[in-house]
């Protein structure tokens, strides 16, 4: 195990931060956003600042760097002092020249922090011109070294590419190429990593972990998700609600955990294998009012179904999207979204379909509903053969398959009370009559623990764990067997995640629900799912029970997904010297591709391996 | 679980938006005083606009005709304030149509899309293609001069750029996940465009119909002034205009009164329409 062994001076000091508080102007009141902060960052440290959304995490950096809102928002207290300055008592100008040159920073969506309309070797070169006041061609043979630097596989004519032309993982390298420009003493990640695959993930955490040996630069890094912290700090602070609650060295944070909201943090990352042998679901352990953790939920004997047909059977579908171009817009190429999968869910089960973007989980998910239409396959529901129903008997027939979404706001129609929007597919298949209707919306707003009387209320007055709840009332309305959950807890805070995931499972134990889990999160799958089917390029790679799954992965996609995940434990870095510069393959094909039969084979009771042709 | 505070309406802060703009009350009270006299008229003009009185024709402004008198002894006064209920009346119910129609055929494009969607856009684009008065000359002409025939021939020329404004954010809108949501529930094309589509758009739309209601009441005075508005003797503030020009040089009232009422009356609509559009969209506000 490689640990950097630094005896820190105090002349190392590279950020120093005292007693900082941000205020944010709320009508006419100042309140605090951040409260009391003090940290200080090392060269060669990595200082990681935790919490959920409206921690007051980003507030942090911001105030750093000076970038504050200039209305309704100040620095009340404090002090932040970098290579001895104090950064809170310069000049807009004298911030400027400090920017971007000896503090740099990266943020969470690289495609809107670059700018669409220059190469990616302009922009690099930019801040060199600005700073450094290199020449022109010096600028360019720098930009050029540094995508070498964060290994831009044919970096010479990548730099001439456009920010659209590069994947999401190359992005963010050519963001930190950019950021790494002017040789900064302090780096200020925010969110580095939460827009990518895991696999990219671990890649982008590896090379700024390296970057920082060679450079000896201090590390900001700011993260929701424990399972980085773990990977790259060597101190963390935990926020919420604006104070520091937790402070210390990662080491001790993972073995000791001193404050609960930390353990509600480390619930959240995924513990691999620690789930035991048994296929049933886990909940979430949930902490009560006094932060003391509540005795899980009992866990339901099995909930599936054995007996008789599975609910949903899924053959051999297939769904493809043409891409047209040139002047007759022919086909040029189609994209295997959706590649020959095959799958059974019985009634009461969960089966999660994982994989990074692009490999087809969502899709499958739409196909199954119709929402898509397929190009080839069967999928047979509750004894009725959902492909061959005319397109009005899809709507009858739909009516016991729901679907929730990722992101509960955008899946509420904003001008909807929340309760017409529960009461409208009652309306529309006339299950309920009119004057039923409140009561029937009442209950179903208490199923899933929210209150009646918030049926009057518009989507935007609710939070997002609340709003999730109306989706998942609106989706219980029609009483249907069958959930579609595409990524329905990914964008939530992890402590709601928890509670979401926890409502799902009482929900299927109670109704005997069935769950179709399109997720990328390892974390809540190992909790939420029976089975699982990993998916790769639109096909499915490996298909079982769950224990079988996270204990003994069989296929090399599924073990490389795994070993990407990253562990709430920091002793177990994994320090892999090579670095992986893998893309995850395109899957779009010519339009006269013939794709390959697949072959399965048995790893396992119930647990299907692809074999490699 | 933390329970969401009850935050303001989104029609409050466009109130507050709106209320705050000092030049949007500016618009509102000239628009009150023009749409408070054409509804009031017989009780606050002077005079019987289509009394004759031969005896006192081309007057020029004095304290018992306010603002002169025409070739045939009318009052230019009284004229104007009936010519306003022309005016409003056309531009308002022919901006509605232009409206309901128009969005209609928007909302129905950018749902469908493809081919239909293709066509659709290129007609409509046709149609712009054409000077607004241009294409009013040539429908008023087929129709004939009648009051409702230039509300229809105005309707058609204003309804292109409401089906436009309507296809924009109903592409985007047909993308969100809750039009999706419906679908997976059931949900028909025809209540998914209409219950929650169009309420999404709805602001928008109204916002476009304030400004075009102005180019309404422009066109319907320049088809009057060519003489294809409403025919005469009722008084409209383009027939006043044409009348007025052949003495403009010796009794300048008589043109110029009616002008002002044009141009007031369109800025006061501008104004309005501006303030709506910046109210429901800080964003475009043009500092």
């Amino acid at each position: 195990m490689m640990t950097k062994q630094t005896t820190p001076s105090q002349d190392d000091i590279v950020l120093d931060v005292q007693g900082l508080r941000t205020e944010f102007l709320m009508g006419r009141q100042w309140k605090p956003a951040v409260n009391d902060l003090s940290l200080t960052i090392r060269s060669n440290e990595t200082v990681a600042v935790v919490g959920e959304s409206g921690s007051g995490k980003s507030v942090t950096a911001l105030s750093i760097l000076g970038l504050l809102p200039a209305q309704g928002a100040r620095i009340a207290r404090g002090r932040v002092l970098f290579e001895g300055q104090d950064l809170t008592q310069l000049s807009e100008n004298q911030m400027a020249q400090i920017r971007g040159n000896r503090i740099a920073m990266i943020f969470q969506e690289p495609m809107t922090s670059l700018n669409p309309t220059m190469t990616v070797g302009d922009q690099i070169g930019e801040s060199l011109l600005i700073h450094r006041g290199m020449s022109l061609r010096d600028a360019r043979k720098e930009a050029l070294a540094l995508l070498e630097r964060v290994r831009i596989p044919a970096a010479s004519r990548r730099i001439n590419e456009f920010p659209h032309q590069f994947s999401g993982g190359m992005r963010q390298r050519a963001m930190i190429a950019m950021a790494l420009a002017c040789r900064p003493k302090l780096l200020i990640a925010d969110e580095p990593t939460t827009a990518l695959d895991v696999t990219i993930q671990a890649q982008i955490l590896q090379l700024i972990k390296e970057l920082q040996e060679e450079e000896g630069m201090g590390v900001l890094f700011i993260t929701h998700d424990m399972g980085v912290v773990a990977e790259i700090a060597d101190r963390a602070l935990v926020m919420r609600y604006g104070d520091i609650v937790e402070d210390g060295r990662c080491a001790d944070i993972f073995a000791r955990p001193q404050h609960p909201y930390t353990r509600t943090l480390l619930f959240a990352v995924p513990q691999l294998g620690t789930m035991g042998q048994g296929n049933q679901p886990v909940p979430f352990p949930e902490l009560d009012a006094e932060g003391n953790e509540k005795p899980a939920p009992p866990i339901a004997d099995s909930s599936i179904r054995t007996e008789g047909q599975p609910l949903l059977q899924v053959r051999g579908l297939t769904t493809r999207f043409d891409i047209r171009g040139g002047f007759l817009r022919r086909i040029q190429g189609r994209v295997h979204a959706v590649q020959d999968v095959s799958f059974d869910l019985r009634a009461g089960e969960t089966l999660a379909l994982v994989g990074e973007s692009g490999c087809g989980k969502s899709t499958t998910g739409r196909s199954v509903l119709r929402l898509l239409e397929p190009v080839a396959g069967e999928v047979v529901f509750d004894g009725q053969t959902l492909s061959k129903l005319s397109k009005a008997d899809l709507k009858t027939g739909r009516r016991q398959m729901q679907m929730i979404f990722q992101d509960p706001f955008a899946s509420l129609d904003p001008r909807q009370r929340v309760g017409d929007a529960i009461a409208e597919p009652l309306l529309v298949h006339r299950l309920v009559s009119r004057a039923d209707m409140s009561a029937t919306v009442g209950r179903l707003l208490r199923r899933v623990g929210l209150e009646p009387a918030m049926a009057e209320r518009y989507p935007h007055e609710f939070s997002g764990g609340q709003r999730q709840r109306i989706c998942i009332a609106r989706a219980l309305a029609m009483e249907p067997k069958l959930i579609v959950a595409d990524e329905s807890v990914s964008a939530l805070d992890v402590s709601i995640k928890a509670q979401i995931v926890n409502l799902m499972l009482e929900l299927q134990a109670s109704m005997g629900l069935s769950y179709l889990f399109i997720s990328h999160d390892m974390a809540v799958v190992e909790r939420i799912s029976h089975r699982v089917a990993v998916m790769y390029l639109g096909e499915i790679v490996e298909i079982g029970p769950r224990a079988q799954i996270f204990g003994d992965p069989q296929h090399p996609y599924t073990r490389k997904l795994l070993s990407a995940v990253l562990l709430p434990d920091p002793s177990r870095r994994r320090m892999r010297r090579t670095l992986s510069i893998d893309e995850i393959p395109s899957p779009i094909r010519p339009a006269d591709h013939v794709s390959p039969k697949r072959a399965y084979r048995e790893a396992g009771e119930d647990h299907w391996v692809m074999v490699e042709a | 679980m933390t329970i969401a505070t009850s935050s303001p309406r989104r029609q409050s802060a466009f109130w507050m938006a709106f209320r705050s703009n000092r030049l949007a009350w500016l618009g509102v009270a000239l628009l009150a005083i023009i749409v408070f006299s054409a509804v009031f008229a017989p009780w606050i003009a002077p005079h019987d606009p289509l009394q004759q009185n031969i005896l006192h024709r081309l007057q020029p402004p004095s304290s018992e005709f306010l603002l002169g008198t025409d070739t045939y002894g009318r009052d230019v006064l009284s004229r104007l304030i009936y010519g306003s209920r022309v005016s409003l009346v056309v531009g308002f119910v022919a901006i509605l149509i232009a409206m309901v129609v128009g969005s209609a055929i928007g909302i129905l494009s950018g749902f469908i899309g493809g081919v239909f969607d293709r066509v659709v856009m290129s007609l409509l684009d046709v149609m712009l293609s054409f000077p607004t008065l241009l294409l009013g000359l040539m429908i008023a002409a087929m129709l004939g001069a009648s009051f409702e025939n230039l509300i229809i021939a105005i309707a058609i020329t204003e309804m292109a750029p409401f089906a436009r404004v309507a296809r924009a954010p109903t592409i985007s809108l047909k993308q969100r996940d809750f039009i999706e949501a419906g679908r997976a529930m059931g949900f028909s094309d025809s209540r998914l465009m209409g219950r929650h589509i169009l309420p999404n758009m709805l602001s928008e739309v109204v916002v476009v119909g304030s400004m075009w209601m102005a180019s309404a009441i422009r066109t319907e005075a320049s088809l009057s002034f060519i003489g294809l508005g409403v025919p005469p003797p009722t008084p409209t503030w383009g027939g006043m205009i044409r009348e007025g020009f052949e003495n403009i040089l010796d009794s300048w009232w008589l043109a110029v009164c009616p002008s002002v009422a044009i141009l007031l009356t369109v800025l006061a609509l501008n104004i309005l329409g501006d303030a709506l559009r910046d109210a429901i969209d800080p964003k475009t506000r043009v500092e």
